[in-house]
């Protein structure tokens, strides 16, 4: 039993952190902004949920189980927020994605016109 | 197995402040903040386990609440163009205050 | 008043959550705390089926059950691309249509999209909704509708 969640919490934590390092790789590998904000949302969402899963398993106190789902909870609400108001600051300020084709850029243009 | 993954975080948090300083522009620089505080949660909640001392948590709640408000604050500064402080933008704050 | 009792609940069980203590004088604190917050969320006026969705109780596990096993499969693809590097990625931006009537649905299917890594919902005015996805393959699958049509049935 002991040896089951030695080896399954260190198999989810093993992943959460390769997650979490590619995710830093693709911030910094990534041509432009918006496609950085996808390797950020790769460490919000599933780094950080198998690392704390990972905890979840070796954690032997209720009371602790119910904080690291908390956490768990409250990054799933906040980085979808914060990636969503932080995208909207930068395209209504102007800042376009690079690299675009030229069927999304017709679609542009018409959005910078209907909208101030 | 956990100090691998503390020494994983602290190579993306690394990773992080090379982006923020690198910059290029306003935005990048806040992604890479906020990324840097989402890891700083984690690097909390493993480094309570490590130590044994699971009331770390408590200060991992916290500090994400933090980082979620400081983002939010900064930008709705950024998205209504107050960083630029043009005269008009005041006298329409005295206005309507 | 079913709303204000699911606020109650919710915060009682946060509060003993995080608390760890339950001696008598300290419970009773908790309790003044989650009166006080409700006086004032009512005073706010901000108890209603908004911010206390509990008519989505019966469909939202099924749901989020399916919402996971899609960030799951989204993210080995983004982690795939990210060791690929610049080549292989087409960023695309598009406004796609949504059908969901209710605020509460086309946030819910805005903040998916968000979740799901790859895509980024950027703006929604009326029932338009702009994307920015990483791949256009992923543009091309939310206008498929699988994620749309579930929204929609979660209302139900």
């Amino acid at each position: 039993m002991d040896i089951v969640i030695t080896i399954s919490s260190g198999f989810f934590l093993l992943m959460g952190s390769f997650l979490c390092f590619s995710g830093g790789i693709g911030l910094l590998r990534f041509p432009d902004f918006y496609t950085r904000m996808h390797a950020v949302g790769v460490t919000d969402t599933l780094g950080a949920g198998m690392i704390l899963v990972g905890l979840m398993i070796l954690s032997t106190d209720f009371l602790v189980f119910a904080k690291l789902v908390m956490v768990l909870l409250l990054t799933l609400l906040i980085g979808p927020t914060t990636s969503h108001v932080l995208a909207k600051a930068a395209f209504h300020n102007g800042l376009m994605p690079r690299g675009l084709s030229t069927l999304e850029q017709d679609n542009n243009k018409v959005y910078s016109t209907s909208n101030p | 197995m956990l100090i691998a993954a503390i020494i994983a975080i602290f190579v993306a948090m690394i990773l992080s402040i090379f982006r923020g300083v690198v910059g290029t522009t306003l935005y990048d620089r806040i992604l890479a903040v906020n990324m840097f505080g989402t890891k700083t949660v984690l690097l909390i909640a493993l480094l309570g386990f490590v130590m044994g001392r699971p009331e770390f948590l408590d200060i991992a709640i916290v500090y994400a609440l933090i980082n979620f408000i400081s983002v939010i604050g900064v930008l709705r500064y950024s998205d209504t163009n107050q960083f630029k402080h043009t005269a008009t933008d005041n006298e329409t704050v005295k206005k309507e205050s | 008043m079913k709303h204000t009792i699911s606020l109650f609940v919710t915060l009682a069980v946060f509060w003993l959550l995080n608390s760890g203590h339950y001696s008598l004088l300290i419970l009773a604190l908790g309790f003044a705390s989650i009166a006080l917050i409700l006086v004032i969320a009512h005073k706010m006026d901000v108890v209603d089926h908004e911010s206390q969705p509990i008519h989505l109780t019966r469909n939202i596990f099924g749901y989020f059950y399916w919402l996971i096993k899609e960030i799951v499969q989204a993210n080995i693809v983004v982690v795939k691309h990210i060791w690929l590097g610049e080549q292989s990625i087409s960023p695309a931006l598009k406004k796609i249509k949504i059908s969901q009537q209710t605020d509460m649905g086309k946030v819910i299917y805005a903040n998916s999209i968000t979740l799901t890594p790859g895509t980024v919902a950027i703006d929604l005015v009326e029932d338009e909704l702009t994307v920015h996805a990483l791949l256009y393959k992923d543009i091309e699958s939310l206008e498929i509708g699988e994620m749309d049509r579930r929204v929609t049935m979660l209302e139900r």
